[in-house]
């Protein structure tokens, strides 16, 4: 189903382009437009038809799912709603205090929060397509596990001490509080027609702020498949080095890009032989830990639970790389 | 006059929001204050976790996107109670 692309790339490389196949340039330019043609058409077609399917679904439905339900599925069900509701990151802030005046624990909360960059349909399905559903089954495994793990350390070290004050007081009321402080709202049945209109508005909106992260991590990619030589990633960065995978995490940390965006760059990545763990403690870290996002957490929190939460995801990204380059022989 | 309050961290489409509202009651000539709303004890206070959401008079009027036009004008004309 795929061919069509590759016949694309042949066709504007060698024939309009005129470039030789053998020619490393021409290498580098079929990679970039087969790659770039098959992602843009994919994103296209799937975000339309995840939104239409999720356009119910909103951050209000899962805050009153989630109050009063039991800690320890509390995290999972947090992570997992993390990974299926859609919510623009700037408003991570009131979502957190939503979640939070409706006393659900800080942990469940961050559950969700740090799972829900690192996770989301498109990247699933980018994922299946490029790197195939073994990986996809690690990354989605691995993505949820960082938000469980991490959302029940942070309960466990009574983090909701370091909000701050403000909303610490909100999430103390509202665990006070027995009844749902806010009306349910009544189950909706969209119509088709406001469906679409929610996909079509989804797939611009998405479509518009990740395009050019698909031609920079593609562009980074045919560079790589075209320019460095053959074995220099595996012989400079390869499993044998260690330190590697704390070094990608710290280089993720000032980019920042979502998910969506980085998976391009995983695959070229991965197919220049860097290994595996290496790659996805890179771009976990470039999709989960930023500074814009941090000093907008500052707002909730005091430096002192800022720092916890830093350091959790730099050790935990780190981990996930040092046990993956470890089995890799087992994928 | 009405007092408009658009709520939202800072975003792109807070902005477009504000923008929008101010251009329409111009063309109405209906005067209005629009300010816009970024502590997040504030929003919290209005019970809104998507942004950008309007308040008009105290009162949420909408959360979650930037509204339309036709919606903007509905809540300019309408009387206030």
């Amino acid at each position: 189903m795929f061919e069509i692309f590759t016949q694309l790339a042949d066709w504007l490389t060698y024939a309009v382009l005129g470039l030789s196949p053998d020619s490393k340039l021409g290498d580098a330019a079929h990679f970039f437009i087969e790659d770039v043609s098959k992602i843009f058409v994919l994103l296209l077609v799937m975000i339309y038809f995840i939104a239409l399917l999720r356009a119910s679904l909103n951050v209000e439905k899962v805050r009153d799912y989630l109050a009063g339900r039991h800690r320890g599925i509390g995290y999972l069900l947090g992570s997992g709603f993390g990974a299926i509701t859609p919510f623009c990151s700037c408003s991570s802030i009131p979502v957190f205090l939503g979640f939070t005046s409706a006393g659900i624990p800080v942990g469940i909360t961050m559950s969700f929060l740090l799972t829900s960059p690192l996770i989301n349909e498109v990247a699933i399905l980018l994922l299946m397509s490029l790197l195939g559903w073994k990986f996809t089954v690690l990354y989605v495994v691995i993505g949820m596990s960082v938000g469980i793990i991490g959302g029940f350390f942070l309960d466990s070290i009574r983090a909701e001490r370091w909000l701050q004050s403000f909303a610490a007081k909100a999430l103390a009321a509202g665990q006070n509080k027995t009844a749902p402080n806010q009306p349910k709202q009544e189950p909706t049945v969209l119509p088709f027609s406001q469906r679409h209109q929610f996909a079509k508005g989804e797939t611009l909106e998405i479509f518009g702020r990740v395009w050019k992260w698909v031609i920079i991590g593609v562009g980074l990619g045919a560079a790589l498949h075209g320019f460095v030589p053959d074995g220099w990633i595996e012989t400079y960065l390869g499993d044998g080095q260690w330190w590697s995978v704390p070094a990608a995490v710290l280089l993720g940390i000032p980019l920042y890009s979502n998910a969506t965006g980085v998976i391009p760059v995983m695959e070229s990545l991965i197919i220049n032989g860097l290994p595996i763990g290496t790659t996805l403690a890179f771009c976990m870290s470039t999709v989960a830990a930023s500074f814009p996002e941090f000093i907008l957490l500052k707002q909730v929190m005091q430096w002192r639970l800022l720092a916890i939460v830093f350091v959790m995801l730099l050790v935990s990204f780190s981990v996930v790389g040092w046990l993956f380059n470890a089995f890799s022989s087992f994928l | 006059m009405k007092q408009i309050k658009v709520l939202g961290s800072g975003c792109s489409k807070c902005k477009k929001t504000a923008e929008l509202i101010e251009q329409l009651a111009h063309e109405l000539a209906i005067p209005v204050s629009v300010t816009k709303e970024t502590s997040p004890e504030v929003i919290m206070g209005f019970g809104v976790m998507s942004t950008p959401a309007v308040a008009i008079d105290e009162q949420l009027v909408h959360s979650g996107s930037v509204p339309n036009a036709a919606q903007i004008k509905e809540w300019l004309t309408k009387e206030s109670s």
